[in-house]
């Protein structure tokens, strides 16, 4: 199976490419469109800025690249923010395949909620989906984030902190994962290996 | 609900862990990256490795392991010891280190604090402090807490936040070692004082010290060594009982 990591100036992408590598896939780090095009699996990692990584995305036509992908594509953390139409990270606009707004945190006014939002959190509120088929029982995941995507009819699953969040998202075939899957354990581990085992054919039958 | 989350850590010189360790299911006990997936496998949530390696190679030896550790574990690592520059920092996270630590580095040119959040985000930047208490007030040291500093430490944890640190990990210098129990006033005010998690360390002994230092202590992460490498506490029996008094963790 080819499964591309599409480059981009963002961090943490190696610990994606170790993850993959513990599940017996060998994924290639890339930002050639051709590579991405005709890979079998895609997956949008990343750690880091908004508005410049969308700039980067934008400079090599990567943008279009996405939004024109066909085969099973996971975003995950950042790349789940810029999946959405719009984040308030320096007012950017995103990819918008998920007709979903990214928001900042507001600390709790008792202080005893911090921002970021650091740690590992439970999924709640799961929808059935090839992407969640049989989960562990302990549903927790390791999430570094400060903004968050608003609900919506894509949720497929939830995270309370502050207020409750999308945590994962799914359309057609993309998904998108806010909490690091790569971090997380045996349920991480189940979440990329059911992303894997997804059907490669069209996108209806998801 | 997010968790609180247990820390054990790993001294390192040599590519080796050091300080002792006690683990039977371990063939070779010295081995960090097998000390690091058992203690993943028994539900530590994040892991910390302090090289203490003195000799020229370091850099290269802590890599390595880096590497290795980032291939096998399925957990975040933060690494520490020695860190002291941008590119100390990119060759470590760019071997698959989630977040590095820095200490001394920070008190001699606090600056770096906020070219790394810059650089590097937030998120990836752990600022350590030791402190010490003479005469009622608490003091920054480095060094191993060997080196006293003019700073205090409330300060100097407000003044890391504003300029971007991602995380505090606080060691009470005068706690640790004691297993009498964390610093639970000093970490309490740091931690309320601040929008950034705070880690403490220093005096783990029982698993009610635990429970203190996320409730009094206000702490979101707790870290300990020894009373993990001697299985003197399990991690699953603490997060049990943990679970059982009311604290939210993982389990």
């Amino acid at each position: 199976m080819k499964v591309a990591l599409i480059k981009y100036n963002a961090g943490n992408v190696q610990s994606v490419r170790y993850a993959l590598e513990r599940l017996g896939v060998d994924a290639e780090l890339t930002d050639d469109s051709e590579k991405i095009r005709s890979a079998d699996r895609v997956i949008f990692p990343g750690q880091g800025e908004a508005s410049s990584a969308m700039s980067y995305l934008k400079e090599r036509k990567l943008d279009q690249v996405i939004r024109e992908i066909k085969q099973p594509f996971l975003g995950v953390c950042l790349g789940l923010q810029l999946l959405c139409t719009h984040t308030e990270e320096n007012d950017t606009t995103c990819l918008g395949i998920f007709p979903v707004k990214v928001k900042r945190f507001v600390p709790s006014a008792s202080g005893q909620e911090k921002v970021p939002h650091v740690g590992w959190n439970s999924l709640e509120n799961l929808v059935k989906n090839p992407l969640l088929k049989d989960l562990p029982d302990s549903k927790f995941m390791y999430y570094v984030h400060s903004y968050f995507a608003e609900l919506g009819e894509h949720t497929l699953a939830t995270t309370s902190y502050i207020q409750e969040f999308t945590a994962i998202l799914h359309r057609d075939n993309f998904w998108a994962i806010q909490a690091h899957p790569e971090k997380s354990s045996v349920f991480g581990e189940k979440l990329l290996e059911n992303f894997l085992a997804l059907p490669s054919s069209s996108p209806q039958i998801y | 609900m997010l968790t609180k989350r247990i820390i054990p850590c790993l001294d390192i010189k040599d590519g080796r862990t050091v300080k002792g360790v006690n683990f039977v299911e371990l063939r070779d006990a010295g081995d960090p990256v097998a000390l690091a997936k058992l203690y993943s496998e028994q539900g530590a949530d994040e892991l910390v490795f302090l090289d203490i390696t003195a000799t020229v190679d370091k850099r290269k030896t802590l890599v390595d392991l880096v590497t290795q550790v980032a291939k096998e574990v399925r957990i975040p690592f933060t690494v520490g010891g020695g860190i002291g520059s941008v590119e100390d920092v990119y060759s470590l996270l760019a071997a698959g280190a989630d977040k590095i630590s820095i200490n001394s580095a920070a008190v001699a040119q606090p600056e770096l604090v906020d070219t790394l959040a810059r650089e590097f985000g937030s998120q990836c930047v752990v600022v350590a402090i030791d402190s010490r208490q003479m005469d009622g007030i608490d003091w920054v040291h480095t060094h191993g807490g060997r080196k006293a500093t003019s700073l205090q430490t409330r300060a100097w944890a407000k003044e890391l936040a504003d300029r971007g640190a991602g995380e505090i990990l606080l060691t009470s210098m005068d706690h640790d070692g004691t297993k009498a129990g964390f610093a639970l006033e000093l970490t309490a005010a740091i931690s309320g004082a601040l929008t950034i998690p705070v880690i403490a360390s220093g005096g783990a002994g029982t698993m009610v010290h635990f429970k203190e230092v996320f409730t009094s202590g206000k702490a979101d992460a707790a870290l300990a060594a020894s009373i993990f490498h001697f299985k003197e506490i399990g991690i699953p029996e603490l997060k049990m009982y943990l679970s059982d008094e009311g604290v939210v963790v993982r389990n």
